[in-house]
């Protein structure tokens, strides 16, 4: 009888009943006959691979690591993380060229910036397309986000960085490699927002990619060595120096706090409840009363808000969405609980692409029919792929919160 | 966080509460620990089908007084059992769920399996029969989707032949599925559903049945259609052209799964807060015993505060009650619950016989509060198959408990002095 209590397998593979109910909400299930679907990839395939290992199905690939099995699992079964894990132990194909280029944001993302313009424009041209379709398997159809000349951090280091230590409390921010990369200006709206706030903000000592991309395409090794790396500087900001990490990306903040222990096996438990998104920390303290807002009075906008899978998975969906009615001018919508079908890097994949848009559909017929002044989302990848896919601009509420702040009064108000 | 009402439990106890609330203008957030029940429905809510001597039950009403003193609906008392079972048809027609049937006479419904069970409201996909013994027809098309293994169409043939139907048993072959059944372990119910739901599809569906068709008056279909759009059966139906019976699936049920979304639709669309996927951990009490706030693994060290907290978090399956070798307990609060004591009185060796722990649950005096230590906490109320007192399987009455204590609590909350009754 004991044996029965404490036998509890890694994911909670031992509690799934067979009940469907994950194949019923997995996105990828109904527009790609090839993926036998999450039961059968995870649990019941997992049974197979206990025995064998041989029984492992290279179709797993077609898993879009979006969790959504798993949020709608009534047994607590991490589907997601069992199906992600099984590649990661049984897939013994190396990564190809191109999967090891989209998968190094970071790389990548240092050597675009130092000759941007360059980048921008190659990267935007049709041959040039048509070659990476041809030769890669980047389908032609994607536009890569631009590449800004300088990076978030280079920006902080000249411009911010020398007045953080001035305020009363302080944050480290975990910046991501989009918004270090492609968009700084998203980390400059965290930063203004903050600091209006009564908060400064503080760069991790070492910040790496937090390691999503490499994941999902096989590079596990290097995965775990970015880990370990932004944990040691994780730590020292929240045991040192008492700061707590906010992010702006939904994605970077669940993979720091839950892709790490449950896929790479590497331990956080000590630091995890000081991880978060930026959007739960401001809620936190408006919610407190520790923080007072002062709105632009002529601030209006038709928002949709888009809940990201991930940001699904970790329940924070709520905290962005009420922040944002918070904005006295603000008509908020939130979008039924769809996937947008990019999932990172999976969408770039020309074998992906016609999945990809079928997958995000419906999220986009929702939005051409709501007509909102632009959409708002806690995920780059979800805006790139939604930017491509409508008519609408998408802002992260982070940076909705920069455009409706009277900053300098917040900044009085906060005193 | 803070509002008016947190029910802890998004199947249909919580959501019906949930909605009635909201609706009355009350602030409302649900936690849910994934998809309920409702996903598994039969397409019919029973309401009490025998009495726990095995007395078959024509009249529902009537038969309550035959029950046990700690049955739920002995706890609510029969005026409001019944007052509540009139008024369900309604109130689940507001909450957009389409039903039929009465709670002064049981109708019939067909299980997968072709046995027929006593059935109070059934969702409009389904025609109930009016008797156990009644035919559903002269001579049976039973038509099944080639490939489709969770509609067993013998069992379902041997059961009408049994009442005198003649049945024939034939497969529909449609191109569109044939993409499908590249994967038979994901032939399944809702992933037929959604190609079936496509423009032109099910009208090629209903086009070849209607070749196939020779001088049978009824047509017998797994019940495939409509996931998202209810009226799909119907239009199906009319389009064969002879009387349509569809046949309650194996797990997982489309109606049962169109019918969770349109709930909790209609309660998100009036302003309730639907947090799926997330687990309650613990609770906190106010120095009068009541219950402040709880957390969840979601939101961590971010509480949700509110006047009243409902409990609908189910039975063993949604591990609103869990079981150890030793003893039975709710996690979240850890009220008083009733169960037999020793754990060979908690189940029958016989897989088939009367189990015991499907009574087991909270113990809840007025029928909807709950207690701690015998002290009845004013401000947590108690709804759904969580309560003790019924071996819902066994009397067929687990839909009634779950919709009727739903909006006996809710009631219960939004009439203050209902409530004060029970305030120190």
């Amino acid at each position: 009888m004991n044996m029965q209590e404490k036998n509890i397998s890694a994911n909670n593979f031992e509690q799934c009943i067979k009940c469907t109910v994950c194949t019923v909400y997995c996105p990828v299930v109904p527009v790609n006959p090839l993926y036998p679907g999450p039961k059968q990839a995870g649990p019941d395939g997992e049974r197979l691979r206990l025995k064998k290992g041989i029984f492992f199905d290279d179709t797993l690939k077609y898993c879009l690591n979006c969790k959504r099995c798993e949020v709608a699992c009534p047994s607590g079964v991490r589907i997601g993380d069992i199906i992600q894990a099984a590649r990661i132990k049984y897939n013994t194909k190396p990564p190809k060229l191109r999967d090891m280029m989209l998968a190094s944001t970071d790389l990548m993302g240092s050597v675009a910036t130092k000759v941007a313009p360059a980048v921008n424009m190659t990267l935007g041209l049709k041959p040039v397309k048509s070659v990476m379709d041809g030769l890669l398997g980047i389908d032609k159809h994607r536009d890569f986000p631009k590449y800004s000349s300088r990076t978030f951090e280079k920006w902080y280091r000249k411009n911010v960085k020398t007045f953080q230590d001035s305020f009363n409390h302080h944050v480290s921010f975990f910046h991501g490699c989009y918004a270090n990369y492609n968009y700084p200006q998203l980390g400059k709206d965290l930063v203004s927002v903050m600091n209006a706030l009564g908060y400064g903000v503080h760069l991790l000592d070492k910040e790496k990619c937090c390691g999503v991309a490499l994941i999902s395409n096989g590079m596990t090794d290097k995965a775990r060595k970015n880990a370990a790396a932004n944990l040691e500087s994780i730590r020292k900001s929240v045991n040192e120096r008492q700061m707590p990490v906010i992010g702006t990306s939904s994605t970077c903040s669940f993979t720091l706090r839950d892709e790490y222990p449950h896929l790479l096996g590497i331990g956080n438990d000590d630091v995890r409840d000081y991880i978060e998104l930026a959007t739960r920390f401001i809620y936190r303290l408006a919610d407190e009363g520790k923080v007072r807002f002062v709105f632009k009075k002529d601030y209006k906008a038709r928002i949709a808000y888009h809940t990201p899978c991930h940001m699904e998975k970790l329940g924070w969906g709520i905290f962005s969405a009420e922040l944002l009615r918070m904005i006295p001018g603000v008509e908020l919508t939130v979008l039924d609980s769809n996937c947008c079908g990019i999932a990172g890097t999976y969408g770039f994949k020309k074998e992906n692409y016609q999945v990809s848009q079928a997958i995000g559909k419906p999220l986009f017929e929702q939005i051409a029919k709501l007509r909102p002044d632009f959409v708002a989302c806690d995920c780059e990848t979800c805006k790139w792929q939604i930017e491509m896919s409508t008519d609408y601009a998408v802002k992260n509420p982070i940076s909705v919160l920069a455009e409706a702040l009277d900053l300098v009064a917040t900044s009085e108000a906060n005193k | 966080m803070k509002f008016d009402t947190v029910i802890i439990g998004g199947g249909l106890s919580g959501l019906l509460c949930g909605i009635r609330l909201q609706k009355a203008g009350k602030k409302c957030a649900i936690v849910s620990a994934g998809q309920s029940a409702i996903h598994f429905s039969s397409g019919s809510f029973d309401l009490l089908g025998r009495l726990p001597d095995g007395t078959a039950v024509e009249n529902p009403l009537e038969a309550l007084s035959g029950l046990n003193p700690d049955h739920p609906y002995s706890l609510l008392g029969k005026e409001k059992v019944c007052r509540y079972a009139e008024q369900a048809p309604l109130f689940l027609e507001s909450c957009g769920v389409h039903v039929s049937g009465e709670a002064s006479r049981n109708s019939w419904r067909i299980t997968p399996t072709g046995e027929r069970k006593p059935a109070w409201l059934t969702l409009s996909d389904f025609t109930p029969l009016e008797s156990k013994e009644q035919r559903i027809g002269e001579k049976a098309l039973i038509v099944n989707i080639l490939g489709y293994l969770d509609f067993n169409t013998k069992f379902l043939a041997d059961s009408f032949e049994r009442q005198g139907t003649k049945c024939r048993i034939v497969s529909l072959k449609l191109e569109e599925m044939e993409r499908l059944r590249k994967n038979p372990s994901e032939m399944r119910s809702t992933n037929i559903a959604r190609v079936m739901d496509r423009d032109g599809v099910w009208e090629k569906a209903a086009e070849q049945i209607r070749q196939m068709l020779e001088d049978e008056d009824t047509v017998v279909l797994p019940a495939v259609f409509g996931l998202k759009d209810g009226s799909v059966p119907q239009s199906l139906g009319k389009y064969i052209g002879v009387k349509t019976v569809f046949v309650a699936t194996m797990p997982p049920s489309v109606p049962g799964i169109r019918t969770q979304m349109n709930l909790r639709a209609e309660f998100e669309k009036a302003g309730g807060r639907f947090f799926l996927g997330d687990t309650v951990t613990d609770a906190k009490f106010t120095a009068d015993g009541n219950v402040e706030s709880i957390g969840t693994v979601n939101f961590g060290d971010i509480r949700l505060y509110a006047d009243n907290f409902v409990l609908a978090s189910g039975s063993f399956f949604s591990k609103g009650l869990i079981a150890t070798p030793e003893r039975i307990y709710e996690p979240v609060f850890n009220i008083d619950l009733d169960y037999a004591q020793g754990r060979d009185n908690w189940f029958d060796g016989n897989f088939w016989n009367r189990q015991n722990y499907i009574s087991f649950g909270a113990s809840a005096k007025d029928g909807i509060h709950a207690s701690i230590n015998g002290e009845t906490i004013p401000n947590l109320y108690v709804i759904g198959s969580i309560l003790s007192g019924s071996n819902t399987l066994y009397e067929g009455s687990g839909g009634g408990i779950a919709v009727i204590t739903a909006m006996a609590a809710a009631d219960a909350i939004l009439d203050g002095t209902e409530h004060a009754e029970y305030a120190k």
